[in-house]
């Protein structure tokens, strides 16, 4: 009996998997249709979602952009699509636009009275130059910081910009914003070469005392010299008429530029061997945490008004920024608190043995990673900061949301509603949404060694 | 030792403020400006338009005091305030005066040591109700649920109206005017109750305003007028006597068409050319040239032009003159004697 055996001498072709198991069919068949409580579930989600968009869709593209008054939208409405339910007027956005993105910031700083619509005769520069300007520097001051291709030397700018940009929002003259930044000069240029004949805390303190010396009595006569002598100015643009999402922006940035530096010295601090220092960062982060922001913006707005002597103008939209960049400090502080106290000891015992002096050790050790282990929860203080400015709309300043109660003030826009939430939400999304975006790059690209 | 000198300045910066601000108007002409506190919005009374400017029937008084004062009707900041920040603001000098619908009463006035100055618009608060449900009277109410803006007088008005005719009622509570509009088409509540002058400017932005009603009854009394604070009644006088100017000005027929005119060749009554500056000096006593009320008359025109050019009957929110039309109207708008 001889044996036969089978055996393949060559390799079967490879085949592809069937229809079912492989492409857009086979996608569709594992995530979705898996089981009956899957594909009851997918059908479910599906009958769900069309419902949502069967009524978002049509009315955010069946709607009405050019009409001046609500009352015209409907009559349009009525004449186009036989009924005013689920169509959105968007004209209200064409109309007020602008207000919504500026407040009453004029477009012409040197014509106070011109209208966005027609630009005075002569003038050569865009409507709204100052602050759009200002926002495109924004950007080229933090590339640096955000990401680490530019050009180390754009950090200059970054470190100027801080003068520049509350140049241009305000306007006044050129040198109100150098005398400031001379005033840190004086204080950097004590701490630096006075360190060596005073000491490092002695210097810090000389230097304080110098540098509010020349803000409080010197400063002033210094700027309003060189103001006879070369005098450079731009129109001054008043608080009041700040508003918008600028003014949304502004705050933000301000509270989130300032928050960061405060907090991770406020983190230090808490957790510093030194008593005064250590119970003050305590005292300062509790207090602010324990008290909700909408508090802190009423003091800011009222009670600050009292201590202060009758007469005395303290700009309102300067004692928000403090009063937000405080709040967001303490925020920020406790969550740096937690990058710190995640950090392994021995980090902290390698960058002594290495001989590392205390500042040191923090920026080129502990700080670079606890940041690192930070970055989300920095990262949502920061939208949450961002998106808590419309609470100022609560003291009267004219954010979008305020802006929006005004508009609806207004006889033909009364009665008018989800579309301009819609748009500042969108507004609002954009921005938090980019940050987000920008968070999630920035952990990815820092992630070592997994 | 530094601090000393630091609290020093402060001392002496707060009196020489303090001293400052007892002179309202010196500061205002100083300025070259006046800061009128105004709402956030509120239709026919005051609103920005879409140019930034702020147009209604309060901004028109704080207009008219302006031209009285500056010679400028434009030359106004107005500051918005929220019911919340509105007598901060005016306590502590952020706002001359307020003219943001305000009702006038007595804990306003002495408590929170506010100065009324008149009264531009009399309002009560009424209720709205859908056409449907066929109710006549406020008095049918019994069991009805209400759209209530909270933290308001109204409120407070609304318990007491329903307590003192024994009726029930279920409260929905909403924050603002744009949200219980939303809540009453939305059907949450049958019946919405604030301010008749507001119930008819919401009731104007309806698609179909004649599917609802409102009722007849009015259940409180709301005051509404300009205020200045305690402490400069000279400048208070200015405020009221430009408010009455303007009251003056309706009753004797002087509008802002020909004002300018009859300033320039005086008339035969003697109270209208004592307004006009012709005769008397009047506009010294209360620190003005002789030519205030002209302007202030001339800057948007009398009370009833303001009345009807903001809120008439002709505009969208479409209030009749009712109690505040002219005392010889029947209404209760009645400027002392300009003597």
């Amino acid at each position: 009996m001889t044996q036969k055996a089978f055996v393949r001498t060559e390799m079967l072709p490879e085949q592809d998997p069937p229809p079912t198991e492989a492409g857009i069919v086979g996608w569709i068949r594992e995530n979705l249709f898996s089981g009956w409580l899957n594909t009851l579930l997918t059908l479910l989600a599906i009958g769900v979602i069309y419902y949502v968009l069967s009524g978002l869709l049509p009315w955010i593209f069946q709607s009405v952009w050019n009409a001046g008054s609500l009352d015209e939208c409907r009559e349009i409405m009525k004449a186009t699509w036989g009924e005013t339910h689920g169509h959105a007027c968007w004209a209200v956005i064409k109309d007020r636009w602008l207000q919504l993105l500026y407040g009453f910031y004029p477009p012409y700083p040197v014509y106070p009275d011109a209208n966005f619509g027609e630009a005075p005769v002569g003038h050569w520069l865009p409507a709204y130059f100052r602050p759009n300007l200002a926002l495109v520097l924004l950007f080229a001051a933090l590339a640096p910081v955000l990401f680490d291709r530019v050009p180390r030397k754009m950090l200059v700018f970054t470190a100027i910009y801080p003068f520049v940009m509350p140049w241009l929002m305000w306007g006044g003259s050129v040198w109100t914003p150098v005398g400031i930044a001379a005033g840190f000069a004086i204080l950097f240029a004590v701490i630096r070469y006075g360190q060596v004949a005073m000491g490092f805390l002695l210097a810090v303190i000389v230097g304080v005392l110098a540098a509010l010396l020349w803000w409080g009595l010197i400063m002033g006569y210094v700027t309003a010299g060189l103001d006879q002598i070369v005098p450079i100015a731009i129109p001054s643009v008043e608080s009041r008429e700040f508003g918008g999402f600028m003014l949304a922006i502004l705050i933000g940035v301000v509270a989130i530029g300032l928050s960061l530096p405060i907090g991770i010295v406020l983190a230090l601090g808490r957790r510093s061997d030194l008593l005064i220092i250590k119970s003050l960062s305590v005292g300062f982060i509790e207090l602010i945490r324990g008290v909700p922001l909408i508090t802190l913006l009423f003091v800011a707005s009222v009670l600050l008004n009292y201590f202060m002597p009758p007469g005395t103008d303290f700009d309102i939209i300067m004692r928000v920024m403090i009063m937000v960049t405080v709040f967001a400090s303490a925020y920020t502080a406790e969550v740096i608190r937690g990058g710190l106290a995640a950090l392994p000891k021995g980090q902290y015992e390698g960058a002594d043995s290495l001989g590392l002096d205390y500042w040191q050790a923090q920026r080129l050790i502990i700080m670079p990673q606890a940041l690192k282990i930070s970055i989300p929860g920095i990262v949502s203080t920061f939208i949450g900061v961002f998106k808590d400015t419309t609470l100022v709309s609560i003291i009267g300043l004219l954010d979008p949301i305020g802006l929006s109660q005004g508009i609806r003030a207004n006889q033909e826009w009364n009665g008018i509603y989800w579309e301009l939430f819609a748009f500042i939400a969108l507004l609002f999304f954009v921005t938090c949404f980019g940050m987000s975006r920008y968070s999630m790059w920035l952990e990815r690209k820092l992630q070592k060694g997994h | 030792m530094k601090k000393s000198v630091f609290l020093g300045a402060l001392t002496v910066a707060g009196l020489t403020a303090g001293a400052a601000a007892a002179a309202t108007l010196d500061d205002i002409k100083a300025r070259g400006k006046l800061n009128c506190g105004v709402t956030t919005g509120l239709v026919g009374f005051a609103a920005p338009d879409a140019n930034g400017e702020w147009q209604g029937f309060d901004v028109a008084v704080c207009r008219a005091v302006a031209a009285a004062v500056l010679e400028d009707k434009t030359a106004v900041e107005f500051v918005p305030t929220t019911g919340k920040t509105r007598f901060t603001a005016l306590a502590s000098g952020e706002v001359d005066m307020l003219a943001r619908n305000t009702t006038w009463t007595l804990t306003r006035d002495v408590d929170l040591k506010n100065e009324f100055v008149g009264i531009n618009y009399y309002d009560g608060q009424g209720f709205m109700i859908p056409k449907a449900l066929g109710v006549t009277s406020a008095k049918e109410l019994n069991g009805a649920t209400v759209c209530i803006q909270t933290g308001t007088t109204t409120e407070l008005n609304l318990a007491d109206f329903f307590r003192a005719n024994d009726m029930e009622y279920e409260p929905v509570p909403i924050e603002t005017n744009a949200e219980a509009q939303q809540q009453y088409l939305a059907g949450a509540c049958d019946v919405y109750t604030t301010d008749s002058s507001g119930l008819a400017a919401t009731r104007a932005t309806f698609e179909n305003p004649s599917d609802h009603v409102i009722l007849p009854e009015i259940i409180s009394k709301e005051p509404l007028g300009p205020l200045v604070r305690h402490g400069d009644q000279a400048w208070g006088d200015i405020v009221r006597w430009t408010l009455n100017a303007l009251i003056s000005a309706e009753e004797n027929g002087l509008t802002s068409a020909n004002v300018e005119e009859l300033a320039e060749k005086g008339t035969d009554k003697p109270e209208v050319n004592r307004i006009l500056g012709v005769e008397g000096n009047l506009g010294e006593m209360l620190g003005l040239d002789d030519r205030w009320a002209v302007r202030a008359i001339a800057a948007g025109g009398n009370y009833g032009e303001l009345f009807a050019k903001h809120i008439g009957e002709d505009t969208p929110v479409g209030l009749a003159r009712g109690l505040n039309a002219l005392w010889t109207d029947g209404g209760l708008m009645y400027a002392p004697p300009f003597r």
